[in-house]
């Protein structure tokens, strides 16, 4: 795969007046032309808004104004996020057509800061799902192999970005559903700190875990995105009012004397290419001057338990929205109970209605206590065994997916083998600690393999700083992983 | 953890959950639920009798913005997506149903 420019260099060159944002953006739509059948990347593809932004943007320079930190930088936006005037459907038939009539936060922001939305990307059908799959418009395909998938549920958003669809994209992520398709599609993705990142105007599936992030092709894009859309909004009465540090101060520190955290009770069950490219790693920073600390989260093999009782829960109830009254469809019948339900019926896909029914049941009379609120003590248990962990070390580094891609269909069979992809990413939606996952090297077959850096909350630029490390290691054998390395540009 | 699965009381969480399920869906849904209760089982292993729950990550409380008025959504804009309005308004169908 060839290598894209990355976000900043597009946006430096199109504020200094060097290249035309229209120029960037037809380099990109060409490669939407050429590939995204195969691909299918995108729900909405908006050329013609994205043409007429990108002449805005290059006048603006023209006028001697700076269009902001994202000039003329083509991006895409998973299809949860609501756009004015663009049809935001979750890749849900219930939702299919519908425009919303307001845009979220960190669209506005986006488009403040200067950049082009050229799509709505696909998703697993309002993102639950770790590939991709369980998307009613069909799946996205990875593009370092067309046959396996790309992860999910941001899979969408992944593959844009390693296509080079777009040079920056964002996603959701509720369980992993950043940090894992980063990992199988070779490229940077970020779960900031819980509150970090206004959810306005994203479509709640399980509003205590959700959180917006960026996927980039290298770690200073990914600073950079996360400098213009974090800060506290008024409008989110769970963003947090704390002032934001300069998320690029720390790429190139180094990490001599961090201590890095190695979890000695990690759950088993990562490919063996998969835990050669983390042990690789720890010897990566072993190298470069940090310390590896061995450390115990008793808690975290819980985690998955935890989550696929707290998450189906949360959309149980967020899900309730959908009853083919207000927007979307409806299935029309001569009472309103029977429309509800036939409407859900039709509208909702095999997996939604899995989780649907999962989450009432786990939160009905009877047991609730059983299941609901067992699985919040045991969240309570993982914040509290990661704080320990934190007192001891600055990062914890660990597998961002137990495998590379694996082939379309493998697992659509046995949800509870889809839901072991969430393994590792998991703990840290429940904890609300910032989490992302770096391209490190390739594993069987080739493929792309993520390592996954995790901090205390708000701890963003300490992560970035690890991640930054290991990516310059990665580029400096790119001659070996030529193709998935993140950080190098044309 | 409570006895296994039942497809009576899927039928009932559907029901709950306004989800119109068939029998095979019922059957389906019976068995893939009921394996994964069972593996959720781990957690049984756990005394957490006096650990408190945690609904969310970042404590903060009682959000209030100052009481200002602010322009909400355009009321033809949002009435635009209904699948039928009528006089301004949402339309559905009778309530008193039985279903």
């Amino acid at each position: 795969m060839a290598a894209f420019r990355s976000a900043s260099d597009i946006a430096t060159a199109v504020r200094s007046g060097a290249t035309r944002a229209a120029d960037v953006l037809d380099e990109h739509l060409a490669r939407i032309d050429e590939r995204e059948s195969e691909i299918h990347a995108f729900n909405t593809v908006i050329a013609d808004r994205a043409r007429a932004r990108a002449a805005t943007i290059d006048d603006e320079v023209s006028a001697g104004r700076d269009p902001g930190p994202l000039a003329g930088v083509p991006i895409a936006l998973k299809d949860n996020m609501c756009t004015r005037g663009v049809a935001t459907t979750c890749s849900s038939r219930i939702l299919e057509g519908w425009i919303p009539p307001y845009d979220g936060t960190v669209v506005t922001m986006l488009h403040d800061a200067g950049a082009i939305v050229v799509g709505k990307t696909n998703l697993d059908e309002f993102a639950m799902g770790s590939s991709t799959e369980n998307s009613a418009f069909g799946p996205t395909r990875n593009p370092h192999d067309p046959t396996r998938v790309p992860g999910g549920s941001s899979g969408g958003s992944a593959a844009a970005v390693a296509a080079g669809f777009a040079a920056l994209s964002f996603g959701s992520d509720t369980g992993g559903s950043i940090r894992q398709p980063a990992a199988l599609c070779g490229v940077v993705g970020v779960k900031p700190t819980y509150g970090r990142v206004s959810r306005y105007g994203l479509v709640a599936f399980a509003s205590s875990l959700d959180q917006i992030g960026p996927f980039t092709r290298t770690v200073a894009d990914a600073a950079l995105a996360l400098q213009v859309v974090s800060g506290h909004d008024p409008r989110d009465s769970t963003s947090i009012p704390e002032p934001l540090p300069d998320y690029s101060a720390l790429l190139d520190a180094g990490v001599d004397r961090l201590r890095i955290g190695r979890i000695s009770d990690l759950p088993t069950g990562a490919d063996p290419d998969v835990v050669e490219r983390i042990d690789h790693a720890f010897d990566t920073l072993a190298a470069a001057g940090a310390t590896i600390v061995d450390v115990e989260v008793p808690a975290f093999g819980y985690g998955l338990t935890a989550y696929y009782l707290i998450a189906p829960a949360e959309a149980s109830s967020n899900l309730a929205r959908y009853d083919g009254v207000r927007y979307g469809m409806r299935v029309e019948a001569p009472d309103t109970n029977s429309m509800y339900s036939a409407t859900r019926a039709e509208g909702f896909g095999a997996e939604v209605k899995r989780r649907i029914l999962l989450g009432t049941y786990a939160l009905s009379a009877g047991y609730y206590d059983a299941y609901y609120g067992k699985a919040l003590k045991i969240r309570r248990l993982m914040a509290q065994d990661f704080a320990r962990a934190y007192e001891q070390v600055d990062v914890l580094i660990t597998p961002s997916s137990p495998s590379v891609a694996f082939p379309i269909g493998s697992k659509t069979a046995d949800p509870l083998a889809m839901y072991l992809c969430d393994t590792y990413t998991i703990p840290a939606n429940l904890t609300g600690d910032p989490g992302m996952s770096v391209p490190f090297g390739t594993g069987a077959d080739g493929l792309p393999v993520g390592v996954q850096v995790l901090a205390a909350a708000l701890g963003e630029p300490v992560m970035l700083q690890v991640a930054a490390t290991l990516e310059r290691a990665v580029a400096a054998t790119a001659g070996v992983t030529a193709g998935v390395t993140a950080g190098v540009t044309t | 953890m409570p006895a296994r699965l039942t497809s009576d009381e899927v039928a009932k969480v559907a029901y709950l959950a306004r989800l119109q399920l068939s029998d095979d869906e019922i059957g389906l849904a019976t068995e893939q639920l009921g394996a994964m209760l069972e593996h959720f089982a781990d957690i049984d292993a756990l005394d957490l009798d006096r650990i408190e729950p945690m609904t969310q990550p970042y404590p903060l409380v009682n959000v209030m913005r100052d009481d200002v008025v602010q322009p909400g959504l355009d009321r033809d804009e949002v009435l635009a997506a209904a699948p039928q309005v009528e006089d301004g308004r949402f339309r559905v169908p009778p309530i008193g149903g039985d279903a």
